[in-house]
């Protein structure tokens, strides 16, 4: 049973890695755009783009917040005591990325324009880092099953910062992967070149990070590292190829093909994080089991999980479907 | 303890402020669509879609204001979630799948104007509604079950079984719930309404605005008169269940029978002060009849009884509430009672004050009623089980987190305000369509 409920969780944990890391990363290339003129179309074509989606999106986080703290109360408490830095700051990150990227389109005035955006761009870039430091504060154990563990070293440390900086170079590589799609489809060939060569260059640097990363783990978090090199091994090498094969079908393949197989490459190396911990939720000292709340409230959970696959689903599936036919203009 | 409240009551209170536009403002929206497709009315038409635009705008900022609040459940009170997250949690699960329906289909509305056409256009803004009452119902299940807490086994101080059910529809909920969803309805219908109440002042035949004040201003004085006869149960049932909370904003130092209401003082050292007492008001008001007996604050052991301050502020703020739904009535009466003559809103320079003034009132009710609940819980922040200085953190500054946030939501509310302030003088210069430079020329 907590078992399950973990799977939920880390279910949701996946999707806001890939939907919501997507979005993020369509930031990331928002803030390397250059000045307003050279950026003009690569910015439009990102406003387009998520436009519609980024708040639902967006939800997954609040899935993943609620299904923590109702599932596995005692470790969210440990996790917000010990990461409240990296937490608070990525909180702070959300409101400006949400508002920066809702006011930039409601403004006319260039400057203000131009202030919205960056607020958006930057903090689509420090929110996904300080989340994945978080994710490496409880990959590396250090986040204790009581709580109050050190506000600072909880979070600088290797593993952090190696996961801070994975979480903002996949999330670059997927939503420039996205964005070639999308400029494909709209026909727009000049910013479908531009995107993907963002989309080489993001995935050579998200490669090159994650195998160092590998070297870095070893010293760091050897229990972790176990874990990815034998259970997760599998889910490794799918992403690695996923990875690979996403690039060679940018150009050739149907856009939605390139976009699933980025999809792979991403989800892969998150589920490989949750597979490679299992069957501890903190580092290698508190398990599912502990942590888990008494069955009834999992059976709750499982409840509301089914309920979402019923009716959340198909509506995002509809949302995304409208979105890909190109039926929710710009108004 | 201070800074985790102030935070907390402060980002609630920002938040709270959007939720009616997520809620009842897109029924609005949807009053305006249907009225413009039914009888081909361009003016409403025009009107559904210019209030999308707003609605899309101010729903981000609830969104993500909202994503604060889940942060801070854990970075602020880790004492609360870590402790009873297993029951308290369940709303908030539910309440998870609404907002994912009302993200999904308030996109799929405010971005599907051009492309789908007419009912089915219309049709995808409901799923929008139905789920902020959702929403809204779950949350407030979860505030209702900190007031009432029920559905749970503790043993040792720990939650060891569950009853989902028991824990949604907790004793508080189901009066807390409908107050919240008929204020957030109010809100919503006054505070259009005193957008458009100039207009309509100075050009009574300007379609465009009259619809503009009528459909919100209808809305919102039908709710009224329910929204008070809903308020005076809820009143009803703190007597009940929440004595020491009933005492603190009723001002009831002592138990006793013949309790005056008294409008305004304050609560020092046992004693009240200044204030205006209506004799027996408080008995009658709570069970029919002078001879009522009301708990005081006397009976509540003083370990756990609220501070003065805390009492003058709940008493001032559940004051505060029914003044402006005082007002708020009258307004609606006077509203009712114009059209039922003359088929037209009042005449004259008083009445868009009044509509002005309500606008800022109802949200004055609102945030009003939030402290009445708030506030006077305390010390507990789990009735009976968990008090505020055990759920509060203890790591950290939150003074800085706070000062940041402050900051922060300033810029967000400013804004705010001048993104609205742009899209209204977009909509004169060029009607509704898209903006055409994208970020720089
Ligand atoms: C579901 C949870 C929830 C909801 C819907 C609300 N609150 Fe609350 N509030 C809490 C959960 C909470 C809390 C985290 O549990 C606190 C902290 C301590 C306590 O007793 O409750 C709290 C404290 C708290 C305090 C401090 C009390 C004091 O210092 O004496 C204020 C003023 C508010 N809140 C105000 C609000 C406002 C303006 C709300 C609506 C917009 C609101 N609360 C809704
Ligand atoms: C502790 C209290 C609260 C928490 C943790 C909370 C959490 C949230 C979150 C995470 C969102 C964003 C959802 C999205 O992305 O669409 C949100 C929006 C919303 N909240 Fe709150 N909320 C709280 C208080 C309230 C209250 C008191 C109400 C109403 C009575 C409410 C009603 C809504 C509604 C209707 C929305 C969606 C509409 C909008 O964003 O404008 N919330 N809330
Ligand atoms: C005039 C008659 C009214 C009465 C007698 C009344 C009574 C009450 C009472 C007793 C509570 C406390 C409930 C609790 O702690 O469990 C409350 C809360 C509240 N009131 Fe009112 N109220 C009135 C009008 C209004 C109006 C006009 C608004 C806003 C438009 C409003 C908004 C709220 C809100 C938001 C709360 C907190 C959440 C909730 O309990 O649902 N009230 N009210």
């Amino acid at each position: 049973m907590s078992t399950f409920a973990a799977v939920v969780l880390f279910t949701g944990v996946v999707f806001y890695a890939v939907l919501g890391g997507a979005d993020y990363g369509a930031g990331f290339w928002d803030l390397t755009a250059g000045g307003a003129r050279r950026g003009r179309a690569p910015r439009h074509l990102i406003d387009m783009v998520l436009a519609p989606v980024w708040e639902a999106n967006h939800v997954w986080l609040i899935f993943c917040l609620v299904m923590l703290w109702t599932g596995f109360p005692a470790a969210f408490a440990a996790i917000t005591t010990t990461l409240y830095v990296p937490l608070g700051l990525a909180a702070l990150g959300v409101v400006t990325r949400g508002c920066g990227f809702a006011f930039r389109k409601a403004f006319t005035a260039t400057e203000h324009q131009r202030a919205a955006g960056a607020a958006f761009a930057f903090s689509s870039v420090l929110t996904p880092f300080f989340l994945g430091t978080v994710a490496g504060g409880i990959a590396s154990g250090r986040v204790p099953s009581t709580g109050g563990g050190d506000p600072l070293y909880s979070w600088l440390n290797p593993t952090s910062l190696l996961g801070g900086v994975l979480a903002v170079l996949v999330c670059a590589f997927v939503a420039a992967v996205f964005l070639t799609a999308e400029a494909r489809r709209r026909g727009y060939h000049g910013l479908r070149r531009y995107f993907a060569r963002r989309a080489r260059i993001g995935a050579l640097a998200a490669g090159f990070v994650a195998v160092a990363g590998i070297g870095v783990l070893h010293a760091d978090a050897p229990h972790l590292t176990h874990g990815l090199l034998t259970r997760g091994l599998p889910l490794m090498i799918i992403s690695a190829v996923c990875g690979l094969g996403s690039l060679t079908l940018l150009r050739h393949a149907p856009p939605r093909v390139a976009q699933a197989c980025a999809v792979g490459a991403a989800a892969t190396v998150v589920a490989g994080w949750g597979v490679a911990q299992y069957p501890y939720l903190l580092g290698d000292h508190l398990t599912i089991a502990e942590a888990a709340a008494p069955a009834p409230t999992l059976l709750a959970l499982t409840v509301v999980a089914a309920a979402a696959l019923i009716l959340v689903v198909p509506a995002l599936a509809l949302l995304f479907a409208l979105h890909q036919t190109g039926d929710l203009g710009d108004t | 303890m201070l800074p985790a409240r102030e935070q907390m009551a402060f980002t609630l209170g920002f938040h709270i402020i959007l939720v009616p536009f997520g809620l009842a403002f897109t029924f609005l929206m949807l009053i305006a669509e249907y009225r413009g497709l039914r009888r081909g009315d361009a003016a409403a038409l025009r009107l559904a879609r210019q209030w999308s635009h707003v609605a899309a705008v101010l729903f981000a900022v609830g969104a993500v204001s909202g994503t604060v609040l889940s942060f801070e459940l854990g970075l602020l009170w880790p004492g609360l979630m870590g402790r009873f997250g297993a029951a308290f949690g369940i709303p908030f699960a539910i309440e998870g799948l609404f907002f994912f329906l009302e993200a999904i289909f308030i996109a799929v509305y405010v971005y599907g104007w051009d492309r789908l056409r007419g009912r089915a256009h219309f049709w995808t803004g409901v799923p929008v509604v139905i789920a902020g009452v959702g929403g809204t119902l779950s949350v407030v299940a979860a505030n209702a079950w900190m007031n009432q807490p029920a559905g749970f086994t503790l043993r040792d101080g720990r939650v060891i079984d569950v009853r989902p059910l028991g824990v949604i529809f907790n004793g508080a909920f189901w009066y807390e719930a409908l107050h919240m969803l008929l204020a957030g309805y109010m809100v919503a219908g006054f505070l259009t309404a005193a957008v458009y109440a100039r207009a309509v002042h100075r050009d009574h035949t300007d379609r465009h605005a009259r619809l503009g004040l009528l459909i919100p201003l209808t809305m919102a004085a039908i709710i009224t008169p329910v929204q008070i006869v809903v308020g005076d149960i809820a009143a009803r049932e703190v007597f009940h269940r929440e004595p020491a909370k009933f005492a603190a904003i009723e001002l009831v130092p002592q138990t006793g029978t013949h309790v005056p209401e008294i409008l305004g003082g304050y609560y020092r050292d046992g004693e009240v002060h200044l204030g205006l007492p209506i004799p027996s008001g408080a008995s009658i008001l709570s069970g029919y009849r002078p001879g009522t007996e009301i708990l005081g604050l006397n009976v509540v052991p003083v370990e756990v009884r609220p501070s003065d301050h805390e009492i003058t502020v709940a008493h001032l703020a559940f004051d505060v509430m029914i003044g402006a739904g005082v007002f708020l009535l009258a307004l609606s009466a006077w509203f009712a009672l114009a059209w039922w003559r003359h088929r037209d809103v009042p005449g004259g320079r008083w009445f868009p004050r009044a509509t002005i003034a309500a606008g800022i009132l109802v949200v004055v009710a609102l945030e009003a009623g939030w402290v009445v609940t708030e506030v006077g819980r305390q010390p507990w922040t789990v009735v009976g089980h968990l008090l505020t200085r055990d759920a509060v953190t203890r790591s950290g500054d939150v003074w800085l987190f706070f000062a940041a946030t402050l900051l922060l939501y300033a810029a967000v509310a400013a804004a705010t305000v001048h993104a609205l302030r742009v899209l209204r003088r977009r909509w004169h210069e060029r009607g509704v369509g898209p903006p055409d430079v994208p970020y720089g020329r």
